[in-house]
């Protein structure tokens, strides 16, 4: 999920072009107040006039208790967009105001439930509600991590190993599986320092996370190299599948690879290594069928 | 006896038989450090010269005092590759009552070669020179202030003129060798206190682009070379000087490592980046008409594989001795690509002349294989377009277009196409791309061009390709 500020024209009109699987225009704190109304504007129109094909398109609008929240939600609602993220979540509660604002914009064009909601989790608060704002609506689609408000809430610095985020990592992690959602890891800024930012796509992947923000094209390959399942992962994950597959052909119940017996877990594990395959662009899905 | 050819420039200019109405010409190797034109030319003013033709190989923003010159009736003609900054901005509007004549490097070479261009006197720039006139880019003293290290522009300058003046701001015992320019065709030497500031020759410095765009860009190019048909071993290739050429560079350079690829040769202007890639021993040899940067001057000067070129040896259409006709790949930028796939890369969408023709018709139509490398938007501006506001490179010449939105390939070259789309990349119709950019941008008001021809743009061998009219 690639952090484009919402009041850069040149920078959202390109910003697909590098195939980040979804872009987040952010309205929030990349805007500065006096440029607030302008940039709702921009997003607005590059939501209606620029062909993002199929990459994913989120709005972060800025909080409901301030002055712009409610016209942001007005204005990405009636610009189509796929998710609004609410940033700085810290209640159940916050997410189903912000579900009753968009029903009302949705009422109005006719087209209630199209809107998802991803809640970010800034603070020490959110983090202890993860579970109830994963649930709060069906129309949650995933949480996100907001890593600086969060360290500063809990009064300590961001580190390179980021051992002061391990909680709210795997908080968010397990919130998000028992709700059946989707979970994203926080950005990391420091462009020129591209190894330490390839530990940290490491570490959150083997975290359970299913995806990374982003705030540079340049950090897309690094995500993708990362997230990308290695080839021996997929070829085993391929002949669990076509085990699977001949077994049900023969009706037979009990499935063994390589001498081992598979079980659901495992199961899973392959399709979802067969998924990222594709989705990496390492299979493609007619070869698979 | 040895001393009489060092005189002043003065004493240079009156010993040439230099006359009102004759053609003058000059070399651009040191680029935006330039003081050889404006010094000669003010000379010739003080001097009382009117109507002169200049014949320069390009000139760039630091020509700008050309401006009070034309207006004094000192310069009256222009022919040149290349034009920029306030002297373009002026001569677009109209200063000139005779057009300026743009021709391509290997274009010009021929013209000079074959006397359509015949210049009375050369006034040329060098780095180092003996008092006979054996003169060089590179430097050969202690005392050395410059180095520019090709002279390949000047080279059929030295040759064919009636008349030759070195400029030098180095002068070295007899014999300067090994020497570009051969004292045989040296009338007079002139010592100056500055030919030209090398570091505006370029940066100077190997540097990675880290805009984002240029990376992509770099990488489809690479991906399309890589899968073109043409990477095998012995290959050889040009390169511009553009971040997106320097980056496509380093990402064949990683493909050339894994696969065990060397190529033959590097042509062209060269580069920093290609001497690195012969030091490693992936480039055979380097044949040099300009280089781009202190590191390619340096290297010329000290490695025998690093080889100078003429422009004509370099890319004339007519002799077949040209070594374009040997070159496999080019990669090259554009201002404007159109849906017949000519490019511009002379006359901005403002209609103001801001660039250099180049070597770019000559690379794009004896190449093997030639690829454009161009975003389809620069901020408001498309350069994907209908019709190219100035013909420069005929779209028969050109093969692949290489955009953020994808990637065009000639359908004269269909079999190229068949082999990208094999590899997974993605090909698209030009016609596509060139509306996805009026979707994105919509349609720009034609520009106010007035009736008055400001500029005569030849192709490589010797006809009129395109006019530029006069912007309002």
């Amino acid at each position: 999920m690639m952090f484009v500020p919402g009041n850069n024209p040149g920078m959202m009109a390109d910003a697909h072009i590098y195939g980040p699987d979804s872009i987040m225009l952010d309205l929030e704190d990349s805007v500065t107040m006096a440029e607030k109304d302008a940039a709702r504007l921009l997003v607005y129109n590059a939501l209606k006039t620029i062909d993002y094909g199929d990459t994913e398109m989120v709005v972060r609008i800025n909080p409901l208790n301030t002055p712009y929240g409610h016209k942001d939600v007005e204005a990405v609602v009636k610009a189509g967009v796929d998710v609004i993220r609410m940033p700085k979540t810290e209640t159940a509660d916050e997410v189903r105001e912000l579900e009753a604002e968009i029903i009302k914009v949705e009422e109005e064009l006719g087209c209630v439930g199209r809107t998802k909601i991803m809640a970010a989790i800034e603070s020490a608060l959110g983090i202890v509600n993860a579970y109830e704002i994963a649930t709060a609506s069906k129309r949650m689609m995933g949480i996100a991590l907001g890593a600086e408000d969060y360290t500063a809430n809990l009064k300590t610095p961001r580190t390179p190993e980021g051992s002061e985020l391990l909680l709210a990592r795997e908080t968010i992690v397990v919130a998000a599986r028992a709700a059946g959602i989707a979970c994203f890891d926080t950005v990391y800024s420091n462009l020129d320092d591209m190894e330490t930012f390839r530990k940290e796509v490491e570490l959150i992947k083997n975290l359970g996370f299913d995806g990374k923000s982003i705030i540079n094209p340049r950090q897309i390959q690094v995500v993708n190299e990362v997230f990308a399942p290695k080839q021996k992962d997929i070829d085993k994950a391929l002949r669990i599948i076509a085990a699977i597959k001949e077994a049900r052909a023969k009706g037979s119940g009990v499935i063994a690879v390589n001498g081992k017996m598979v079980d659901r877990p495992v199961v899973l594990r392959a399709e979802r290594v067969i998924s990222l395959a594709v989705a990496s662009g390492i299979l493609n899905e007619e070869e698979l069928s | 006896m040895r001393n009489t050819k060092v005189v002043t420039l003065e004493e240079a200019i009156r010993r040439s038989g230099l006359k009102d109405g004759m053609t003058i010409s000059f070399h651009h190797h040191f680029r935006g450090g330039d003081k050889v034109v404006n010094m000669v030319v003010a000379k010739l003013a003080e001097m009382g010269f009117k109507d002169l033709k200049l014949a320069a190989s390009s000139l760039s923003d630091v020509h700008a005092p050309l401006i009070e010159h034309i207006k004094n009736g000192v310069i009256t003609g222009i022919s040149t590759s290349g034009l920029r900054g306030e002297l373009a901005n002026e001569i677009s509007h109209g200063l000139m009552a005779e057009p300026v004549v743009f021709r391509s490097h290997g274009g010009r070479g021929s013209a000079i070669a074959n006397g359509e261009l015949h210049i009375d006197v050369a006034f040329l720039g060098a780095s180092s020179c003996d008092e006979l006139g054996n003169a060089s880019g590179c430097p050969r003293s202690e005392n050395a202030k410059s180095i520019c290290g090709s002279l390949g522009y000047a080279l059929p300058d030295a040759k064919y003129a009636d008349h030759v003046v070195v400029l030098t701001d180095d002068l070295v015992e007899y014999p300067n060798v090994p020497k570009s320019i051969s004292a045989c065709d040296v009338e007079s030497v002139v010592v100056v206190d500055s030919v030209g500031d090398s570091s505006k020759i370029s940066s100077g410095a190997i540097r990675d682009s880290k805009n984002p765009r240029d990376i992509l860009l770099a990488q489809q190019a690479a991906k399309v070379i890589i899968n073109s048909g043409y990477f095998e071993d012995g290959f050889s290739i040009q390169t511009g000087t553009g971040g997106a050429s320097l980056a496509a560079v380093k990402y064949i350079r990683e493909s050339m490592i894994e696969k065990g690829i060397k190529a033959s040769f590097a042509l062209g202007g060269i580069t920093a980046h290609m001497v690195k890639l012969h030091e490693e021993g992936l480039i055979g040899k380097l044949i040099d008409v300009q280089s781009f940067d202190k590191v390619a001057a340096e290297s010329i000067a000290s490695d025998q594989l690093h080889q100078e070129v003429s422009a004509v040896e370099y890319a004339s259409a007519d002799n077949p001795g040209s070594a374009v006709h040997a070159l496999d790949i080019v990669i090259l930028s554009a201002l404007e690509v159109d849906v017949d796939f000519n490019v511009n890369v002379l006359v901005g969408s403002d209609g103001i002349i801001r660039g250099a023709v180049g070597g770019h018709p000559d690379t794009a139509e004896d190449s093997a294989l030639s690829i454009i490398v161009c975003p389809l938007l620069r901020g408001r501006i498309p350069c994907v377009v209908p019709k190219v506001t100035t013909l420069i490179t005929p779209g028969a010449g050109v093969d692949v277009v290489v955009t953020e939105y994808g990637i065009a390939v000639n359908p004269r070259r269909p079999e190229i196409a068949e082999r990208l789309k094999a590899a997974g990349l993605k090909v698209v119709d030009i016609h596509d791309l060139a509306a996805k950019a009026t979707s994105v941008i919509g349609v720009p008001d034609p520009l106010p061009f007035g009736d008055k021809v400001v500029g005569v743009v030849m192709d490589r061998h010797g006809k009129v390709l395109d006019r530029i009219y006069n912007i309002k």
